[in-house]
C-alpha cells in the first residue's frame, strides 16, 4: 500500500533517513519514537508536503514522489486539529468534496454517515473556535475522511486531547478503521496508544528506523537498546552468554565495559520482576540477593529500586504484595524472575 | 507601575506632550478656515479636480501594489532563499530615500536618453507631468508599507492550514483563494489604506514628476506660495478630512478582533 523506498529528508539541522517502510493496505500501522526523532517530518514526506532529498514513495503501486500533495490521495489530521477558523464545522468537513469528484448525493452521504460515526451532528453550525479539544478532533478526521483518501495520516491525534477524553477519540479510531477500510498511519510518542490501536508499527529514532514489526513484537523483544528504552523496558543490562547460561554484568549506564564486543543487551520488564523477603525463590526462576535503595510511588502503584552488587533492578510489585512482604527502604530482599521473562540480544 | 510613583506622573506628562504636539497643529488647521471658505473651495474647480487627482492616482498607486506586492509578500512569509534578506532590504529602502529624489530617479529612467524611456514613449507613456508620472511615484513611495503588512498577515496564517487544504484535495492557488487570503484579508486591506494614505499625502517625489496636473498637496503646496496661508488652509482641510476618514478605518480595521485562529 504504501512504500517508502530509501527516503531521505534533510533540512538545516535535521536528517531523516534513509527509510525503507511497507505499510499494508488496510493496515493500522503506528510509527512511535520520541520527541524530535522525524516522525512528523516523516509523515509530512509521504503526504508531499516537505520536500525529499531522494528515495521514493509509492501509494497503491502508484509512484507519488513527483505529485504535489493534492493528488497523492493521502489526507492528513494534525494534533492541534488545524480546522479552518473563518468556517463553520460543516464547511470544515465538506471543504475536500467539491476536489474530489462526489456528486452532491454522493457528499451528502458520506457526510451523514460520518457525522453519524462520530457523534457530531450537533455541532455542524458552530465555529471551530466554540469546540473542545475533543470535538474538534472528531471534525478533524470526519475532513480527512469524507474524501476517501487512501492513506490516513494521523500526527500525534490524541496527545493535545485532555486525557479524560482520549479514550473516546482512540475508540473512535478505532472504529473509523473499521468502517473506512483506509489504512492508517499514526504517529505517536505514547506507547500505550500503540498497543491499544495497532497492529504492526516502526520506532525511529534520531531519524532512522530501529525496528519494525507486530506491535507486541516490538514491546516484548526489542531490537535495540533505544527501542527498549522507548518501550519502557526499565531494567537493561550488559550481560554475557556462555554456555546458554545468561550472566548480567552490569547496567548500560555504567562505564562501557573495554573490549566489550562480546557483551550483549539484557532486559526485564519491571513487571516480570518479583520481590520477596523469603529466600525460596519459585522453581527454576534466576535470583538475585539485594536491598530495597527507594520505594516510589508512581500512578496507581510503585516502583522498587533494588541494588543487587553492581547491578539496579525496577520492579512494579502490586500493592498487595508491597504490604504482604513489608517491603520498604533498606529492606534486605530476594528479586527473581523466569529466565524466559529475560530478553537477550 | 503603581500609580503614586511620581515617576509615573513624568511618563504622563510626557505622553501628554508627544499627543499634543502632534494634535494642536492638526486642530488649529481644520479650525482655522471658516464654513464659507470650505464651502467655496469646494466649488473651486482646482481644488475638487487636484483632490480628485490625489484619490485617484493615490488609489491605483495601492491597487497596483495589492497586484504585484501580494505574492511577494507571500512569497516572503512563506519561503527562505538566498538573498530574502537581500529582497526585504530592497523593498525598504524607498522608505528612506529621500522624496525629490525619487521623482529625480523615476524622471531619468523615463527620458529620451534611456531604453525604458524609450520603450515607453513608444508605447505612448509619458512620465513627465502625466498621471501615469504620479502613479509611478506613488506606487515606489507605498509599495514598502503593503508589503510589509501583507507579509504579517500571512505569516500569521499557520501553513499547516495550506498543508491540509492541499492534502484535502485543493490546488496552491485554490488554497490561497479559499484559505490563505480570507484568513489574511484584513492585513491585506489595511496594507491597501497604508499605502494609500502614504501615497495621497506624497509632495516631493510628485512635484519633480508631475507639476501639473496638481494633486491635492502640489495645489496647497501653491496657494500657499502664490496667495498664502489662509488661501491653503481649506485645500488643506478637505484633504485632511479624507486622510482621517482613510485612517478611522484603518483603526477599525485594526481594532476589530479578528476570528481566533
Amino acid at each position: 500500500m504504501i512504500h517508502v523506498e530509501q527516503l531521505s529528508v534533510r533540512f538545516r539541522d535535521f536528517h531523516l533517513g534513509k527509510i525503507d517502510l511497507v505499510v499494508e493496505k488496510g493496515e493500522f500501522f503506528v510509527l512511535m519514537g520520541p520527541t524530535g526523532a522525524g516522525k512528523t517530518v516523516l509523515l509530512e514526506a509521504v503526504a508531499g508536503l516537505v520536500p525529499l532529498e531522494s528515495g521514493r514513495i509509492l501509494i497503491s503501486g502508484v509512484d507519488v514522489t513527483r505529485l504535489p500533495p493534492e493528488r497523492r490521495g493521502v489526507g492528513i489530521v494534525y494534533q492541534d486539529q488545524g480546522l479552518f477558523p473563518h468556517m463553520d464545522v460543516r464547511g470544515n468537513i465538506v471543504y475536500g468534496l467539491k476536489f474530489c469528484g462526489a456528486g452532491r448525493m454522493e457528499g451528502q452521504q458520506r457526510l451523514e454517515r460520518l457525522i453519524d460515526l462520530l457523534g457530531i451532528a450537533h455541532l455542524l453550525r458552530r465555529l471551530p473556535v466554540n469546540l473542545s479539544g475533543g470535538e474538534k478532533q472528531r471534525v478533524a478526521l470526519a475532513r480527512a475522511l469524507i474524501v476517501q483518501p487512501h492513506v490516513l495520516l494521523l500526527d500525534e491525534p490524541l496527545s493535545a486531547i485532555d486525557p479524560g477524553f482520549r479514550e473516546d477519540i482512540r475508540r473512535a479510531l478505532k472504529r473509523l478503521h473499521r468502517a473506512s477500510g483506509t489504512t492508517f498511519l499514526m504517529v505517536t510518542h505514547d506507547f500505550a496508544e500503540a498497543l491499544s490501536l495497532a497492529d504492526r508499527g516502526a520506532v525511529l529514532h534520531r531519524g532512522a528506523l530501529e525496528q519494525t514489526g507486530p506491535i507486541d513484537q516490538i514491546f516484548r523483544a526489542p531490537a535495540s537498546l533505544a527501542v527498549a528504552e522507548f518501550v519502557g523496558m526499565k531494567n537493561l543490562f550488559l550481560a554475557t552468554v556462555e554456555n546458554g547460561h545468561v550472566r548480567l554484568a552490569r547496567g548500560t549506564d555504567a562505564a562501557a565495559p573495554s573490549g566489550g564486543n562480546h557483551f550483549r543487551h539484557a532486559a526485564i520488564r519491571p513487571e516480570d520482576l518479583v520481590v520477596s523477603r523469603a529466600a525460596a525463590p519459585p522453581q527454576g526462576a534466576s535470583t538475585y540477593r539485594g536491598t530495597v535503595s527507594a520505594v516510589v510511588g508512581c500512578g496507581f502503584g510503585h516502583e522498587v529500586y533494588v541494588q543487587a552488587g553492581d547491578l539496579v533492578f525496577t520492579a512494579r510489585p502490586t500493592r498487595r504484595a508491597l504490604m504482604d512482604e513489608q517491603i520498604c527502604e533498606g529492606a534486605d530482599v530476594f528479586i527473581s524472575f523466569d529466565p524466559a521473562a529475560l530478553h537477550v540480544w | 507601575m503603581h500609580r503614586t510613583e511620581p515617576f509615573f506622573w513624568c511618563l504622563l506628562a510626557c505622553g501628554l506632550l508627544v499627543g499634543g504636539y502632534i494634535v494642536l497643529p492638526l486642530l488649529e488647521l481644520m479650525t482655522s478656515s471658516t464654513a464659507v471658505d470650505l464651502r467655496q473651495s469646494l466649488q473651486d474647480g482646482d481644488v475638487m479636480r487636484s483632490i480628485r487627482l490625489s484619490i485617484l492616482t493615490a488609489g491605483a498607486a495601492a491597487g497596483i501594489a495589492f497586484l504585484f506586492g501580494t505574492p511577494l509578500a507571500y512569497l516572503l512569509a512563506r519561503h527562505d532563499f538566498r538573498g530574502k534578506r537581500f529582497l526585504e532590504a530592497v523593498i525598504d529602502l524607498p522608505i528612506v530615500i529621500p522624496h525629490p529624489v525619487v521623482g529625480i530617479a523615476f524622471l531619468s529612467i523615463a527620458g529620451r536618453g534611456h531604453w525604458i524611456g524609450q520603450v515607453l514613449q513608444d508605447a505612448g507613456l509619458r512620465l513627465l507631468g502625466s498621471p501615469a508620472g504620479i502613479i509611478a511615484v506613488l506606487t515606489f513611495v507605498g509599495m514598502p508599507f503593503y508589503v510589509h503588512s501583507a507579509k504579517t498577515g500571512f505569516e500569521a496564517v499557520a501553513p499547516r492550514l495550506e498543508k491540509i487544504s492541499r492534502s484535502l484535495g485543493a490546488s496552491l492557488p485554490g488554497t490561497l483563494v479559499r484559505i490563505t487570503l480570507p484568513l489574511a484579508w484584513r492585513s491585506l486591506l489595511s496594507g491597501i489604506i497604508m499605502c494609500g494614505a502614504r501615497a495621497i499625502s506624497e509632495f516631493g517625489a510628485v512635484v519633480v514628476v508631475a507639476y501639473h496636473p496638481m494633486t491635492a498637496p502640489v495645489l496647497i503646496y501653491e496657494r500657499f506660495e502664490g496667495y498664502g496661508l489662509k488661501y491653503s488652509q481649506p485645500v488643506a482641510f478637505w484633504l485632511v478630512s479624507f486622510c482621517l476618514g482613510l485612517f478611522f478605518l484603518l483603526r477599525v480595521l485594526a481594532l476589530r478582533k479578528p476570528t481566533a485562529t
